[in-house]
């Protein structure tokens, strides 16, 4: 399976998630420059985390207007994997390719730490190798997470089955109680109708090696590996 | 711009004589403040230098020791680390969130000048105290700014250390370390360049951003100085960014001959210390410096210290690729001027000089100020003070105090700002081991890294507590399982033109000096930052140690939380009872003062020897070392970390029970292991002749210490709560 | 009651590396006219006063004490509205 990385001016885990796939997962990977107005033959692309343009503005606002940008919306429409973590997800939320848009965290202040989160369904490419109603761990590290949007859009994500990630305690309980920046719904993950693009502000490529804590967020990539190799038989089959 | 004489620029009248004679003629204003900020303390080390010849700086893993940038340590496998400590202690005082932004900035570029990819930032604060609403004020504006900086660059911040004392009302400290991974073959030293090489200037447009920092650094702070705050720079972390990236491009690829930051005293600075290095000259055209204002004039443009900028020396014919490199990161790199052969430094605006001064004189020129110290008569009078007189309290009720002291209590609060997991390379994150641990990918290794000074002890003992600042450095590194190898350090003083402010720092660099010659942890960089005065007094002497060590396999490291029921506690090291200087008698006696714990320095590396084998054979669980609130803190911290009780017995000492339990002499850790594995540990210690003491073991939910009639029972949770919460509380 | 705006923004000559990067930004989706971008900050204030005078002066002292930074801010104050 082929990866690409993109990687924005600003970009600051664009080698951590390079890292994963080609150390960790061993799979083929790329940085993708946002300069580039076309994308390669990818079977997934990743939108890493980072300050892309130093957040200025709006975070997110300004990258969405890549030249890159165009290439990665026109490759999710034709059902291409797409994950865009932390800042990533933010510059989803900017291109339209999710709903919905960031807030400051509650607290104003950038929070580093590690969250809880609830998988809220196992059927999609991005959770295929964990299980319903699973926990896991994951660092966060953001300004900005506090995920917001209206009450219909919220409605429409429940609907759908859109909310992939909830921020929860150890014992599982997704309650405002245990939300580290405010987020709607605790909402740390969400996916679009069509399943194929997912953004969420934890950072799963920080905890896919044991040397650094934990391997929970492992899981995320090898689930898209999975689903991909599932494309493949089918299509052969 | 009002014009400033040159008494107001900080030159001593002797010095302006000293100029006169060098240039045969008075200097017209360009050229003083050429001098003015190449003999200030902060670029000519001029009250310092003599004292820090003292620092023993070789070694056989030391690659690099200061004069260049920063330091270079050999970590093997042809990798080395490149690291440096400095101050920004008046920025950040003046604006505490840009001040601290910018610190963080400047000693980034310190790191990937060198061609090192920066890996790792820490930082050393001091503040009044945290009572005071604009102390409040202070430090969180200082957390926000190296936060957001660092973590916009994404390096993270993992390591460091935070103090509250009313010595630094007014004159906080801001000191910020960085460590950057280069292959050894792929390192740049500053610009060794040939004539007629040009000259390229990169990075973010010239302001009037920080006119006279440099000599304003070498100055006490007033309310002078507050009329002097639209000098501020602000930094902008996505250029730095930006520049990381193409600099390190630009190394990789072989282009430049050399590179320098520009940091303190701007341009005049850096291209003066780029053309010293051969005797070379230089000239520069400032028409030809981009600027960002309107009208600037050459003394403007010269001394700005606007940040984000890089000086670049371009190998022969390589002009063009690095343009293009440029180029794609969307930074402008122009060419101002060229190094020339007859040892001038010269200024030229468009065709017309407008300033010539001989270079050498420059750099190599500044007055060295060899001053005579005093021992003051609070020395002796501390020393006397009688403990002994002080009543006894409850334990219980002390160690809570202990573990509620903004000094103690966890530091969650700041360092939940800094992204410190950034690079997935960080092993043991802050608050969890006795210093921060990354892996090297690629290999089995781990370096780990610590900052550390007790400045309380280097005030009422600064030879003595010289020593301990670089012994509790070591020892802290021993206890995650990484040998010491070298460190750097930031001296943070008072006024040295003061005898008894001369005197703390004779005394401490000489303790300093000893310490790091006999744990074999050369000295590699630092910096110094004095005048650390207010109308109130001078600082605490807060010599700042920033120390590397060395994971040979990351596999073996250990953190400081208590694991598993049943684990036996054991103190390594002897039980005393010195408790001059220490926190419990700040928190629970309000008294700063007492004879300062005696260093042993033969004892503390044979127990730093001791732990390193320990580790390496996994025989320990945790291991935490004795510091700030003594062993209870020690062992409470182990168990709040581990969410897990212990119950120890202290027999076999005479005396108070709170001279034992909150004594913060060195030379002691407290581990836990397998019961079976204590035979082993006990021979091993025996071979080092480190005392054994077995006082206890892990068990329950409760703190429970017995000492005499003495006992402190607390449950777990009830601690975490008063140490976890204490900083966050003031802050709220 | 009385309505005011308050406009903070960056003193001349100190550097907005956010209005840069905007500017960059604007340049690339061809808007070449554009030479240069400050950012700011708008804050409306609602005071319980009818005094335009004394509300001006309260409203000057805030801002030089907390709504502007003043090593590196400069702000205007507008009074807009009086109920």
């Amino acid at each position: 399976m082929r990866f690409g990385v993109v990687v924005f001016p600003g970009s600051n885990c664009d080698a951590d998630c390079y890292h994963v796939i080609k150390d960790v997962l061993q799979e083929e990977v790329d940085y993708i420059w946002h300069k580039e107005s076309q994308l390669g033959a990818y079977d997934a692309i990743i939108l890493p985390g980072g300050f892309s343009y130093g957040d200025y503005l709006r975070t997110g606002a300004i990258a969405r207007f890549s030249p890159i940008m165009p290439a990665v919306i026109d490759f999710a429409n034709r059902g291409g994997l797409v994950i865009g973590i932390c800042n990533g997800f933010q510059i989803l939320l900017e291109a339209g390719l999710l709903p919905g848009a960031m807030l400051r965290n509650q607290s104003l202040k950038f929070i580093c730490d590690t969250a809880y989160l609830k998988v809220k369904r196992n059927d999609t490419p991005f959770t295929n190798q964990l299980a319903a109603g699973q926990l896991m761990k994951v660092p966060i590290a953001h300004g900005e997470g506090n995920y917001y949007c209206d009450e219909a859009t919220l409605e429409e994500l429940r609907r759908n089955n859109q909310i992939l990630f909830t921020y929860s305690n150890a014992a599982g309980e997704d309650s405002p109680d245990f939300n580290p920046n405010g987020s709607i719904a605790n909402i740390a993950g969400i996916i679009n109708k069509e399943g194929n693009v997912l953004g969420m502000m934890p950072h799963p490529e920080r905890c896919s090696e044991e040397v650094l804590g934990g391997t929970d967020g492992v899981n995320i990539f090898v689930s898209m590996v999975k689903s991909f190799q599932e494309v493949i038989q089918r299509c052969k089959n | 711009m009002q014009e400033l004489n040159y008494r107001e620029m900080g030159l001593l009248d002797e010095e302006y004589e000293k100029i006169k004679e060098i240039m045969g003629r008075e200097p017209n204003y360009l050229e003083l403040s050429i001098w003015a900020v190449m003999w200030s303390e902060h670029c000519g080390y001029k009250n310092s230098r003599p004292l820090l010849k003292t620092f023993p700086t070789e070694g056989p893993r030391v690659i690099q020791g200061p004069g260049e940038n920063a330091g270079i340590v050999d970590i093997g496998d042809g990798q080395a680390l490149v690291f440096k400590i400095e101050s920004h202690n008046h920025p950040s005082a003046i604006e505490p969130y840009q001040g601290a932004a910018t610190g963080v900035g400047g000693i980034v570029r310190d790191i990937f000048t060198m061609g090192a990819r920066p890996i790792a930032s820490l930082n050393s604060l001091r503040f009044g105290n945290i009572e005071d609403a604009r102390v409040r004020e202070l430090f969180a504006g200082v957390v926000a700014g190296i936060g957001d900086y660092g973590n916009c660059l994404g390096i993270p911040t993992v390591g460091g250390e935070v103090y509250f004392n009313p010595s630094y009302q007014g004159n906080p400290l801001v000191n910020a370390m960085c460590v950057g991974l280069v292959n050894s073959d792929e390192i740049a030293l500053a610009v060794a360049s040939d004539v007629g090489s040009p000259l390229m200037l990169v990075g973010a447009k010239t302001g009037r951003d920080g006119i006279h920092g440099a000599t304003f650094a070498s100055e006490e702070l007033s309310e002078k100085s507050q009329q002097k705050r639209p000098s501020v720079q602000v930094g902008d972390p996505f250029m730095e960014k930006l520049l990381i990236e193409a600099c390190l491009q630009l190394i990789k690829e072989d282009l430049v001959a050399g590179m320098q930051d520009l940091g303190a005293a701007g341009l005049t600075s850096s291209i003066s210390e780029s053309a010293s290095k051969k005797g070379r000259g230089v000239e520069i055209d400032v028409l030809k410096v981009p600027r960002r204002e309107k009208g600037m004039t050459p003394y403007e443009i010269m001394i700005s210290e606007s940040q984000e900028r890089m000086l670049i020396v371009p190998r022969a014919g390589k002009e063009k690729r690095i343009k293009e490199i440029f180029d794609t990161w969307g930074l402008d790199a122009v060419v101002i001027g060229q190094v020339t052969d007859d040892g001038m430094f010269r200024v030229f605006e468009g065709k017309k000089m407008v300033g010539e001064v001989p270079n050498a004189e420059l750099t190599a020129g500044c007055p060295v100020y060899v001053r005579a110290g005093q021992e003051p008569s609070y020395y002796q009078e501390c020393k006397r003070f009688d403990i002994d007189a002080l009543p006894e309290i409850k334990i219980g009720e002390a160690l809570q105090k202990l573990l509620g002291s903004p000094n103690i209590a966890s530091k969650r609060w700041v360092y939940s700002q800094y992204d410190y997991q950034v690079m997935t390379n960080t092993s043991i994150i802050p608050g969890n081991g006795d210093a921060a641990v990354l892996r090297i990918k690629g290999t089995d290794k781990g370096v780990a890294m610590t900052t550390d000074c007790n400045s309380r002890f280097v005030y009422l003992d600064p030879y003595q507590g010289g020593m301990l600042a670089v012994c509790e450095s070591a020892r802290n590194l021993a206890c995650v399982g990484a040998r010491p190898l070298a460190l750097t350090n930031c001296l943070n003083f008072g006024n040295p033109e003061k005898t008894h402010i001369y005197w703390q720092m004779q005394e401490s660099i000489k303790g300093m000096a000893a310490a790091a010659k006999n744990l074999n942890t050369p000295v590699v960089s630092g910096n110094v930052s004095l005048y650390n005065e207010t109308a109130a007094g001078a600082i605490y002497p807060t010599p700042v140690v920033g120390m590397v060590g060395l994971l040979p396999d990351i596999k073996h490291r250990v953190d400081m939380s208590f694991k598993d029921e049943g684990d036996i506690v054991v103190l390594l090291g002897r039980l005393r009872d010195e408790l001059g200087g220490s926190e419990y008698l700040a928190v629970c006696h309000g008294v700063e003062s007492g004879a300062v714990p005696v260093v042993d320095l033969d004892e503390e590396k044979k127990l730093i020897e001791l732990s390193l084998e320990l580790i390496g054979k996994d025989m320990l669980k945790s291991c935490h070392d004795i510091s700030e609130g003594g062993l209870a803190v020690a062992l409470a911290e182990s168990a709040i970390k581990g969410n897990i009780g212990f119950k120890v017995n202290i027999e076999g000492q005479k005396g108070r029970a709170d001279k034992t339990l909150f004594s913060e002499a060195p030379g002691r850790v407290a581990v836990s292991l397998e019961r079976d594995k204590l035979p082993e540990l006990t021979a091993m210690a025996n071979n080092k002749e480190i005392e054994v003491h077995v006082i206890g073991q892990v068990e329950g939910s409760n703190i429970c210490i017995n000492k005499g009639n003495q006992h402190i029972n607390m449950a777990v949770c009830d601690a975490a709560k008063i140490w976890g919460e204490a900083i966050e509380c003031h802050m709220k | 009651m009385l309505k005011a705006n308050v406009y903070v923004t960056l003193k001349e000559g100190v550097l907005d590396p956010q209005g840069d990067a905007v500017k960059k930004s604007l340049h690339v989706l061809e808007y070449q006219g554009v030479k240069e971008v400050r950012i700011g900050k708008f804050i409306e204030v609602c005071l319980e006063s009818k005094d335009k005078e004394s509300a001006l002066r309260e409203l000057e002292e805030m801002s030089d004490k907390l709504l502007a930074n003043p090593v590196m801010e400069d702000y205007r104050v507008e009074i807009v509205e009086v109920e």
